[in-house]
C-alpha cells in the first residue's frame, strides 16, 4: 500500500504545477458577458448628452429595426480607438445609437467632433445605472437590439478590425 | 566599444567606458525622474461620484443591510475585490444602486437577483448551493475526511 502510495505526494505536485503552468500560459476569459441576451431591453430614459441630439429611452429600441447601442464615454480611451469603425459600420448601413457614461456635454461634444459621429441618439448616463441594467461592465461595448426590441448580440471592448465582419453578421441576423 | 580599442589603448578605452557609464547612469536618473513627474493616462471620469456612493443611508438599519450587500458583492472592473472595497468608479455606481434600492424598500436579496439576473452569480461572492457548485460546499468535508485518514495511524499509535 505505502510502496504504492509513495509517488502520490510528487504526482499531486505535477499535477498541481501543471495547473498552475497551464492557467498562466492560458489566462481566463475575464470578460463578464450580459445575461440579457435573448432577452428585452430594460426600461430606461436617459436625456440628451449633447444639445441638438436626442437623448436615448428604450421605446427607442423597440422601432420595428434593429439599432445597435454603443456604451461609450469621452475620456475612455479604447473608444477613441473604436470610433472609426463605428463610422465604417454606420457607411455599410448600420444604425447606432450611444450612451454616455458618467460625461459632461461638452466632453461628449468635443469627442464627437474630434472622432466621428456617427450616432442618431446619444443618452447620459451619469450614475452608470442603465449601464448596469444592461448588464455592461465597462466602456466601450456594443449591443444589438432587435425591431422588437430583444438584445441580441453584446460586444465587449473596443471594436477591432477584425470585428467588423461578426458585428455584420449579427446585424443581418437580428433583421 | 569594441575589443579592439581595448587591446590597443587599454587605459584610454577603460576611461572611456567609464564615461559612458557615468552618463548612462545620469541618463537612467533622468528617466526616473521623469516618471516622477508624468502625468498618469486618465481612465476615470471627470465627474464626482454618485451622491450614494460614498454616503450612509440616514436609516442606521438600511445601511448595515447595504454594508453588508456590498461586501457580497464583486467589482466589476477590479474582478479581485468587493464593491465595498474598490475605489473604482462603476463600484461606487454599484454602491450607489444598492443603497438607492435598499432605501426604497428593496430587500438585500432581491437587489443581489437584479444584478445576478444581469451578469450571473459572477457578481456575488456569496455562491448558490446548486449542482455546479456542490464540490466547492462538500470540498472541507472531503477535506476533513481526507486528513482523518491521512492522520489514521498517528490516532492509533497514541492508544496505550
Amino acid at each position: 500500500m505505502n510502496r504504492r502510495l509513495r509517488f502520490l505526494p510528487l504526482l499531486v505536485l505535477i499535477a498541481f504545477v501543471g495547473a498552475v503552468a497551464w492557467r498562466i500560459s492560458k489566462p481566463a476569459d475575464e470578460k463578464i458577458a450580459s445575461k440579457l441576451i435573448g432577452q428585452p431591453v430594460p426600461e430606461f430614459t436617459l436625456p440628451a448628452a449633447v444639445p441638438g441630439k436626442a437623448g436615448l429611452t428604450s421605446r427607442d429600441l423597440v422601432a420595428g429595426q434593429p439599432r445597435m447601442v454603443n456604451v461609450f464615454a469621452s475620456w475612455c480611451v479604447p473608444c477613441v480607438a473604436e470610433a472609426p469603425l463605428l463610422g465604417e459600420l454606420e457607411r455599410q448601413g448600420v444604425a447606432i445609437d450611444a450612451i454616455a457614461i458618467r460625461d459632461k456635454p461638452e466632453d461628449v461634444a468635443a469627442f464627437l467632433a474630434r472622432h466621428g459621429d456617427p450616432f442618431g441618439r446619444i443618452g447620459s448616463d451619469l450614475e452608470s445605472r442603465v449601464q448596469l441594467a444592461l448588464g455592461s461592465s465597462g466602456v466601450p461595448e456594443s449591443f444589438i437590439v432587435d425591431g422588437r426590441g430583444i438584445i441580441r448580440y453584446q460586444h465587449m471592448g473596443p471594436i477591432e478590425p477584425g470585428d467588423v465582419p461578426t458585428i455584420l453578421r449579427e446585424w443581418e441576423a437580428a433583421k | 566599444m569594441n575589443s579592439r580599442t581595448t587591446s590597443v589603448r587599454p587605459e584610454r578605452s577603460r576611461g572611456a567606458l567609464a564615461g559612458v557609464s557615468r552618463l548612462r547612469s545620469t541618463r537612467t536618473v533622468l528617466v526616473l525622474l521623469a516618471y516622477l513627474v508624468a502625468a498618469p493616462a486618465l481612465a476615470d471620469s471627470g465627474l464626482p461620484p454618485a451622491q450614494w456612493a460614498n454616503q450612509q443611508l440616514p436609516d442606521a438599519r438600511q445601511e448595515a443591510q447595504a454594508k453588508a450587500l456590498m461586501e457580497e458583492l464583486r467589482c466589476l472592473v477590479c474582478q479581485g475585490q468587493s464593491i465595498a472595497d474598490s475605489d473604482a468608479e462603476l463600484a461606487g455606481d454599484m454602491r450607489a444602486l444598492v443603497r438607492q434600492r435598499i432605501a426604497a424598500g428593496e430587500k438585500p436579496d432581491q437587489v443581489r437577483a437584479w444584478l445576478v439576473e444581469r451578469y450571473g452569480n459572477w457578481v456575488t461572492y456569496r455562491p448558490p448551493v446548486e449542482p455546479v457548485t456542490w464540490p466547492l460546499w462538500a470540498a472541507p468535508v472531503l477535506l476533513l475526511f481526507v486528513g482523518a485518514w491521512l492522520l489514521r495511524k498517528q490516532f492509533r499509535r497514541r492508544r496505550p
